[in-house]
C-alpha cells in the first residue's frame, strides 16, 4: 500500500502536517477562488485518499509508537498508532477525500467568510482530527481536541453576518469547552498520583475501583458532550444547520466519531477492566438519546436540523453498543463483547458515509434553491436527479433497511441483545428486552423520519415555483457523492469483509474476534450459522431477480402502454402543490403521540379569518428544564461577583495585597 | 446444505404463495361475505381483477417520477422474498441462510418504504396523507413484530426462521406462557399491517380514514395490479408468519419429499382457517378513528415487550 520503508505513524503524521501546509497555502491568497477550489481542496482530497490507504494497512500492523520532537521542554508529544486508531482514521481519510471533493464545487465567491481563509480552518480542522487519534499523551490529545472545536467554531460560524449563527457557534464552543475541561479532568484521574500524563503512563498504572469510576464517568460526560448525548446535545442541532454543508458532514461523520474514539480509548484501553454498571449507565444515556433524536427529528422543518437530530439518535445507538459491551466485558463474556463491539463499530463506519452523503445532498439541494426549509422544497427529483437518486441511497441505508448498511449495523446489535440473557443479574436479564425494544422503536422512527426527508424534499410537487429550474449538482459535488454512496453499498453488500478489517481492534480491545467465527465472506454468522446468519449479497441478488421477472413477465405477457395526464385525486381538479402534506403535516402523528416530550405552543386561526395564519413553535424541553436555569443562576452568580469589579485601581491594589497576605499566611 | 428436497420445497413455497395469495384474500372475502350475510363475488374474483387491471393502460399523472414507476415491481419483489423465507412446507431451506427474522422484518420495512415515498411522488393531498399514516402504523407495528419474533427467537436461541420452527414444532410439547402475549401482539400487528378492521378498511375509497387505499390512489393499470398482487401477498406471508411461529405442526422436518408432500395439504387448511379467523375478526369490529390506532398499536407493542419479559422472567 506504501513505501515499506515508511512506518505508516510517520507517514500519518506526515499526511497531517501536509493538511496545516495545504491550510497555510490558503492564506496566500484567501479571496481566490480558483485557488481555494482547484488546488486546495482536490490536494486536500488526495491527502485524505493516502491517509485512508495508510489506515487501511495499519489496522493489521502492530501497534507504533514514537516519541515527537514537539512541544514543551520536558514534556515531548507522544504519538502511537493502533489497530483503534487506524480504524478511526480510516473514517477520517475516506470520509474526507469524499468531501472534499464535493468542496472544490462547493465553496463559492462572497459566501461569508473568503474561501482560502475557509481552506485554512478546513485543513486545520481535518489535520487535529488526525491528531486526536494518534495522541498518546494527554497533553497532545488535548492540543489536538482544542484545535479541532477552535477550527470547527471558526467554520461553523463562517456566515458570520447573521446574529443566530455567531450564537449557534457561541452556544457549541460552551458546550465543547464544557466537554474538554471533564476530559481534561479524565486525564488528571488516570495519571493516579503519579504525575505522568503519557497514556503509556496511564497504562500502567491500575486506578482503584473509585478513581476509574470518577475517570469513566467524567469521560463519559467529556466526550458525551461532543457525541452529543443528553442533556448536552442542545449545540448538535443548532450547529449543523449553520455550517456550510460539507463542514456539517465531516462534523457529523468523523467529528462526532473522534469522541467515540475517546471513550473506547479510555474505557478500554486506558482504564483496561470496565465494571459492567458502567455498561448500564452508558447503554441507558445511549437510548434516551437515540430515542430522543429519533423523535424529534421527525418534527423538524428544516432540512439539516432534521439530520442533526438523526445524528444524536444514530450516536446514541452507538453509545448504547459501547455501554453493551462493557456489560459484556465486565461479567468476562468477551465473545458477546467482541459483538457488540463489532456493531459499534460497524455503525461509526456506516454513520459516516451515510450521514455525509445526506449532508452534502443538502448542500447540493441548499445551493441549487437557496433553501433549507422543508417546507418550501419539493419535487427535486424531476429538476435534480443526480442528487435525487444518490440521496436515496442514503435515505434507504440511514432508514436501516436491507440490503444496505444501515441494516448490518442494526442486526449486528440487536444479535448482541438477543444473546443477552444469560448475564449473571437478574434484574439485567429484565433490562435487556426493555432496551431492545427501545432500539426496534428507535430504528422505525428512523425509517419515519427518513421518509419525511426524501419525500418532502425530493418527491411530490415543487412548493414554490423557482424550483423547477434548479440546477442539478456540478461535476465535483457529483463525484462527492457519488463516492459516499458507493461506499454505503459496498459496506451493505460484503458486512464479513468488513467485520474482518474490525476483527484487530476487537481483539485488541476485548481479546475476542468475531470474524473466525464467520462463514466466508458471502454470509454473516457471527456467533453460529445455526443461530442466526445474513448475507445481503444473496439478498440483493434475489430481490434483483425476482423484481426484474415481476417486470419482465408483465411486459412480455400484456403490454407497456402508458398515457400521460393530471393527477386524479380522487376526481379533485384543482390540485395544487399547498395541498401537498407540509413537514409539520407528516410530522404531527409523531408530535401527537409523543406530546410530553415537546413544548409546543400554537395558535390556530379562526374560520373567518380573511388572511389565516397558523403559527406553531415545537421546542425541547430541556431547555426550560435544564439550560436556561443554569443560565439564570450563572448570570446571578456573575452578578454577585461583579461586586468585586470596582474600576478603580487601588481597589484591585488593595486585593492583591490582601491576597497575598493570606497566601503568606497560609504558606508560612 | 444445497438438498435437493430443500430446493424444491424453496421452490414450490415461493410459486405457491406469489400463485396463492389472491386466493387468500378471495377466501377471506368470502367468508366476510358468508358471515355479514352478503352474496360473495367468487373466490375467484381477485384473479379477474388482476387481469383487468393488467390490460389496462397505465394513466400516469405528469408530475409522477421514475420512481413512482419502479416502486410497484420493487415491492412485489420484496414481498415475494418474503413469502420465500417464511417456512411453511420444510424447515430445511436455502435460502434460509441469507436472511434471518430479522431481515424478514428488514424486507417488509423496506416495501413499506417505497410504498410511502411512491404514495408522495405524484403530489396529491391524499397521498401524502396516505403516506403519513402508513408511516405511523409502520413505525408502531414494525417494532412490536420484531419483539414478537424475538421472543421466539430466545425460546429457540436462533433468530434463523428454521431453527425457530423446527424447535417449535418438533421438540415435545411445551406451553409458554410468552407465546400467548406474542400471540395477541402478533394479531394485532397483522391487523394493522395488512390494513384490516380495526385499523383501516380494505374496502372503502374516499373515506378520511383510509391509509392504505389512500396512498395508492394514483395508480393503475399493470401498476396498480402489481400493488394489489403485492397487498395479498403481504396478507399470505403474515399469515404464514404467523402460523410458522404459533401453529408450527405439520411442517416438514430437514427434507424427505413424503413430508413436504403432506405439508402441502395441512398448509392449505391452516390457511383457510387463519382467513376464516380474519373474516370473523373483522365483522365483529368496527372500524376505530385514526387517532385511536396509535393506542391500539401500542398496545399490541406492549404486548409484544411483555411477552420477552415473560420469557426471561419465568422460562430460563
Amino acid at each position: 500500500m506504501y513505501l515499506p520503508h515508511i512506518s505508516s505513524l510517520n507517514a500519518t503524521l506526515a499526511l497531517a502536517c501536509a493538511w496545516l501546509a495545504i491550510g497555510l497555502c490558503g492564506l496566500l491568497a484567501p479571496g481566490n477562488i480558483r485557488l481555494a477550489s482547484r488546488v486546495l481542496f482536490p490536494a486536500g482530497a488526495l491527502v485524505g485518499l493516502a491517509l485512508a490507504l495508510v489506515a487501511l494497512s495499519a489496522i493489521f500492523d502492530q501497534p507504533q509508537a514514537r516519541v515527537l520532537p514537539l512541544g514543551l521542554p520536558d514534556l515531548p508529544f507522544h504519538a502511537r498508532l493502533d489497530s483503534l486508531s487506524a480504524v478511526f482514521l480510516l473514517i477520517l481519510g475516506a470520509v474526507s477525500a469524499a468531501v472534499s471533493v464535493f468542496a472544490s464545487g462547493y465553496f463559492r465567491k462572497g459566501e461569508g467568510t473568503p474561501p482560502g481563509l475557509q481552506g485554512l480552518y478546513y485543513h486545520i480542522f481535518l489535520a487535529s482530527m488526525a491528531i486526536v487519534l494518534i495522541a498518546d499523551d494527554a497533553y497532545f490529545f488535548m492540543v489536538g481536541w482544542e484545535s479541532m472545536a477552535l477550527s470547527s467554531y471558526f467554520l461553523v460560524t463562517s456566515d458570520h453576518r447573521l446574529a443566530e449563527i455567531r450564537r449557534a457557534g457561541y452556544l457549541y464552543l460552551l458546550l465543547a469547552h464544557l466537554g474538554a475541561i471533564a476530559i481534561l479532568l479524565c486525564f488528571g484521574a488516570l495519571q493516579g498520583g503519579s504525575g505522568d500524563y503519557s497514556f503509556a503512563g496511564m497504562r500502567e498504572i491500575a486506578p482503584s475501583s473509585g478513581w476509574a469510576t470518577v475517570a469513566f464517568l467524567l469521560a463519559l460526560v467529556g466526550f458525551g458532550a461532543k457525541a452529543g448525548l443528553l442533556p448536552l446535545h442542545a449545540w448538535l442541532p443548532e450547529a449543523h444547520p449553520a455550517a456550510p454543508s460539507p463542514v456539517s458532514a465531516l462534523m457529523s461523520a468523523v467529528m462526532l466519531k473522534t469522541a467515540v474514539y475517546g471513550m473506547l480509548r479510555v474505557t478500554f484501553d486506558l482504564i483496561g477492566f470496565p465494571l459492567w454498571w458502567w455498561g448500564v449507565v452508558a447503554l441507558a444515556a445511549g437510548l434516551i438519546s437515540a430515542l430522543f433524536g429519533a423523535i424529534y427529528a421527525a418534527v423538524q422543518t428544516d432540512m439539516k436540523r432534521l439530520l442533526a437530530y438523526s445524528s444524536i439518535e444514530n450516536l446514541g445507538l452507538i453509545v448504547a453498543g459501547f455501554g453493551l459491551t462493557i456489560l459484556f466485558r465486565g461479567f468476562g463474556m468477551n465473545t458477546l463483547a467482541a459483538l457488540a463491539l463489532t456493531a459499534t463499530l460497524y455503525h461509526c463506519l456506516n454513520h459516516a458515509f451515510f450521514k455525509s452523503l445526506l449532508f452534502l445532498a443538502t448542500g447540493s439541494v441548499l445551493h441549487a434553491t437557496r433553501e433549507r426549509s422543508l417546507g418550501r422544497l419539493g419535487g427535486l427529483i424531476h429538476s435534480m436527479p443526480f442528487v435525487a437518486w444518490t440521496a436515496l441511497v442514503g435515505t434507504v441505508a440511514i432508514a436501516g433497511l436491507p440490503p444496505l448498511n444501515g441494516f448490518v449495523s442494526e442486526w449486528l446489535l440487536l444479535q448482541a441483545f438477543l444473546f443477552s440473557p444469560g448475564l449473571p443479574h437478574s434484574y439485567l436479564n429484565m433490562l435487556v428486552p426493555i432496551a431492545a425494544a427501545s432500539i426496534a422503536l428507535t430504528a422505525a422512527l428512523s425509517g419515519y423520519v427518513m421518509v419525511k426527508f426524501y419525500g418532502v424534499v425530493f418527491l411530490g410537487q415543487p412548493r414554490e415555483a423557482k424550483l423547477v429550474d434548479a440546477h442539478d449538482a456540478g461535476a465535483w459535488e457529483r463525484v462527492g457523492l457519488l463516492l459516499l454512496a458507493a461506499a454505503c453499498i459496498v459496506l451493505g453488500l460484503v458486512p464479513a469483509l468488513v467485520i474482518g478489517m474490525l476483527d484487530p481492534t476487537t481483539r485488541a480491545l476485548t481479546g475476542h474476534g468475531v470474524a473466525s467465527l464467520a462463514q466466508g465472506w458471502l454470509f454473516l454468522a457471527p456467533i453460529e450459522p445455526q443461530r442466526a446468519s445474513y448475507s445481503p449479497l444473496l439478498f440483493f441478488v434475489l430481490t434483483a431477480v425476482l423484481v426484474g421477472l415481476a417486470w419482465f413477465s408483465v411486459r412480455t405477457f400484456y403490454h407497456g402502454r402508458v398515457r400521460r395526464t393530471g393527477p386524479w385525486d380522487c376526481g379533485f381538479p384543482r390540485l395544487d402543490s399547498r395541498m401537498q402534506d407540509t413537514a409539520e403535516g407528516f410530522g404531527q402523528p409523531v408530535r401527537q403521540i409523543f406530546e410530553p416530550f415537546f413544548r409546543v405552543e400554537q395558535s390556530a386561526p379562526t374560520p373567518y379569518d380573511a388572511q389565516p395564519r397558523y403559527r406553531e413553535v415545537v421546542e425541547d424541553r430541556l431547555w426550560s428544564w435544564l439550560y436556561l436555569p443554569v443560565a439564570r443562576a450563572v448570570d446571578r452568580v456573575t452578578s454577585l461577583i461583579t461586586v468585586l469589579q470596582r474600576g478603580r485601581i487601588a481597589v484591585y491594589l488593595m486585593y492583591s495585597f490582601a491576597t497575598l497576605l493570606v497566601l503568606l499566611f497560609l504558606v508560612r | 446444505m444445497m438438498n435437493l428436497p430443500g430446493i424444491a420445497a424453496q421452490f414450490t413455497e415461493l410459486v405457491l404463495a406469489v400463485l396463492l395469495a389472491p386466493l387468500l384474500t378471495g377466501w377471506v372475502n368470502q367468508c366476510r361475505a358468508w358471515l355479514q350475510n352478503k352474496s360473495a363475488p367468487g373466490l375467484l374474483q381477485p384473479y379477474r381483477n388482476l387481469n383487468k387491471l393488467f390490460q389496462k393502460e397505465v394513466v400516469l399523472a405528469r408530475s409522477a417520477s421514475p420512481l413512482f414507476r419502479i416502486a410497484p415491481y420493487l415491492i412485489f419483489g420484496s414481498l415475494a422474498l418474503a413469502a420465500a423465507i417464511v417456512p411453511t412446507l420444510d424447515t430445511d431451506l436455502p435460502l434460509n441462510a441469507a436472511a434471518d427474522a430479522i431481515a424478514l422484518v428488514g424486507l417488509l420495512a423496506l416495501a413499506r418504504f417505497f410504498i410511502a415515498l411512491a404514495g408522495m411522488d405524484v403530489g396529491t393531498a391524499f397521498g401524502s396523507l396516505g403516506a403519513r399514516r402508513e408511516m405511523m402504523v409502520g413505525f408502531l407495528a414494525e417494532p412490536a413484530l420484531l419483539m414478537v419474533l424475538f421472543t421466539a427467537s430466545l425460546i429457540s436461541g436462533s433468530t434463523s426462521l428454521s431453527t425457530i420452527v423446527e424447535t417449535l414444532a418438533h421438540k415435545e410439547f411445551v406451553i409458554y406462557p410468552s407465546m400467548a402475549f406474542a400471540g395477541v401482539a402478533f394479531t394485532m400487528v397483522s391487523l394493522a399491517e395488512n390494513a384490516r378492521i380495526p385499523v383501516d378498511n380494505p374496502a372503502t375509497h374516499l373515506e378520511l380514514t383510509m391509509i392504505h387505499e389512500a396512498m395508492v390512489l394514483e395508480y393503475s393499470g399493470r401498476h396498480l395490479a402489481m400493488i394489489e398482487w403485492a397487498a395479498s401477498l403481504k396478507l399470505f406471508v403474515y399469515s404464514c408468519m404467523g402460523l410458522a411461529v404459533f401453529f408450527p405442526f405439520g411442517v416438514a422436518q430437514g427434507g424427505d419429499w413424503f413430508g413436504i408432500v403432506l405439508a402441502l395439504p395441512v398448509m392449505l387448511v391452516k390457511l383457510a382457517l387463519g382467513g376464516a379467523a380474519l373474516a370473523l375478526i373483522e365483522t365483529l369490529n368496527a372500524k376505530m378513528r385514526i387517532f385511536r390506532a396509535p393506542e391500539f398499536l401500542g398496545t399490541a407493542f406492549v404486548f409484544a415487550v411483555l411477552a420477552m419479559l415473560v420469557h426471561v422472567l419465568l422460562e430460563t
